[in-house]
């Protein structure tokens, strides 16, 4: 991806975080989604598992459009897939921002 | 009235027998992973007998038992390692002997349990009778820099192979002195994922997600090194994105043939175990997770990574393709079978409970509920090498 384009792609995805945040049912299925899915690499408490922990205090200093669009378009060369086929940018960044300070249970 | 009178008599006999005799060869467990419960079963009654709690995070827990099927040892997610007797349904010991663990094994004459651990990355054996620390084995590959350890497996000889995820290592870690063990390493591949043992003990094989390939150590010839099979089996295709890893414990070996999940494919691999050349593929319905025997081999048993992991795919090893479709339940994680295989346990994550099948006939037998149930463990894997 040029640089150019990655800009517009993370212009986009921070946009998409101002965004309306998911309704509450649409909420739940997505912590659900993380917690059991996510989950099965990263630990379901987000101890990390062979993904990364993803607890506030290890995301604290990455920032949130990065954390997003790894979410969104997954990691080359890592076993961290893209998740855009069950979610959208907005929904991406709305989990970030929730993993950052307090994920629900 | 005689009748009656017996049956009087035969209750006066039982209530002074004292506690039933019993057996541990029909039991099991479920871990119950979201709160640290576990509910042990009885699989000739296929009915719960018990649950117990206060096991700690079981998600992504695993269990082994003593030889005599008694005890039960269940490595937990925060490092638990949890002793239970079967009989008594209660916890008899219980350490934290990590951070973060994926799982355990035990030796070949049953004293010693060994844990694999992600943070610190290595493994830790402990004494079965007391659960005391008796040695460990860091999973450091290159100075400085550690190791999450996957795929431990007991061999012979109180031996464990295992590999080493990042240090794309096979080791295996010799107990006969349990205090002083001695390890070989063998590379072996990029990320090596998670490992099995063949039924026989000869073989460990580690599944690489790095590359397209397995690794394969011939635990009876070591000196030779491990090397490489399926290689390239992609062939430079396109993979497809895994939302889950593979699990390739349990045995996958039937009637000659390793059936093993590929990576980032909608397919499970047929291998040869004679010539360990690739024979077949088989087309599944998604990304296989679980890729099990039935004990006699006659079935393979599949289910799948996220999104598809409310379907079950079975293989007839004779006809070599799948023969029969099901969507048996929510978030279907694991499996386990009756010990000679007539029936089937599924776990259904998102249904809370365990789901019971018929093999032969895909008849449903029964249910019982479960909170977010995953792994299930019958005390039939005590005598198996490699469970």
């Amino acid at each position: 991806m040029s640089p150019n384009k990655l800009g517009l792609v993370l212009l986009a995805l921070s946009c998409a975080s101002w965004g309306a945040e998911p309704d509450a049912a649409r909420q739940k299925e997505l912590v659900h989604l993380v917690r059991q899915d996510c989950g099965s690499c990263h630990g379901m408490t987000f101890k990390g598992g062979l993904g990364p922990p993803l607890l506030p205090e290890t995301l604290r200093d990455k920032p949130a459009e990065g954390l997003t669009a790894t979410i969104y378009y997954g990691r080359p060369g890592t076993p961290m897939p893209p998740w855009k086929q069950f979610m959208s940018e907005a929904e991406a960044a709305w989990i970030v921002n929730k993993l950052m300070t307090a994920f629900p249970e | 009235m005689r009748l009656l009178l017996s049956l009087f008599l035969v209750f006066l006999l039982a209530a002074c027998a004292g506690p039933q005799l019993r057996g541990t060869g029909d039991l099991g467990l479920i871990i119950e992973r979201s709160s640290g419960h576990v509910t042990l079963v009885d699989t000739s009654a296929r009915q719960p007998y018990a649950r117990i709690a206060g096991l700690g995070d079981l998600s992504h827990a695993s269990a082994v038992y003593s030889r005599d099927g008694r005890y039960a040892f269940i490595f937990g997610r925060d490092g638990g390692l949890t002793k239970i007797d079967m009989l008594e349904a209660k916890i008899v010991k219980r350490v934290i002997q990590s951070g973060n663990a994926i799982g355990g094994s035990i030796s070949q004459d049953g004293r010693i349990v060994v844990a694999q651990n992600y943070s610190p990355g290595g493994i830790k054996a402990f004494d079965a009778e007391t659960l005391e620390l008796l040695s460990e084995v860091s999973a450091e590959y290159a100075p400085g820099q550690f190791s999450k350890v996957v795929g431990l497996a007991d061999t012979a000889g109180n031996k464990f192979a295992y590999a080493l995820f990042e240090g794309g290592e096979i080791r295996v870690t010799d107990f006969s002195d349990p205090r002083q063990p001695v390890t070989r390493r063998f590379p072996a591949g990029n990320q090596p994922y998670d490992g099995l043992v063949t039924p026989d003990g000869r073989y460990f094989l580690a599944g690489l997600f790095g590359e397209d390939g397995v690794a394969m150590l011939d635990l009876w010839q070591p000196e030779k090194g491990a090397r490489k099979i399926l290689e390239k089996y992609g062939r430079g295709e396109e993979k497809l994105p895994v939302f889950k890893m593979p699990h390739l414990r349990g045995w996958s070996v039937a009637q000659g043939k390793a059936y093993l999940p590929a990576i980032g494919r909608h397919e499970v691999l047929v291998v040869d175990v004679a010539t360990w050349k690739e024979v077949g593929r088989i087309p599944v319905r998604g990304q296989p997770v679980f890729v099990m025997a039935r004990p006699d081999g006659r079935q393979i048993w599949v289910n799948f990574a996220f999104p598809d992991n409310g379907k079950i795919d079975v293989i007839d090893t004779l006809a070599g393709k799948v023969v029969h479709n099901m969507e048996p339940g929510k978030g279907i994680l694991h499996m386990e079978f009756a010990p000679r295989g007539e029936n089937v346990w599924l776990s259904a994550r998102d249904d809370n409970k365990v789901v019971i099948y018929n093999t032969e006939s895909f008849a449903k037998l029964g249910e019982i509920p479960a909170d977010s149930p995953s792994g299930i463990f019958f005390t039939s894997r005590a005598v198996r090498i490699g469970f």
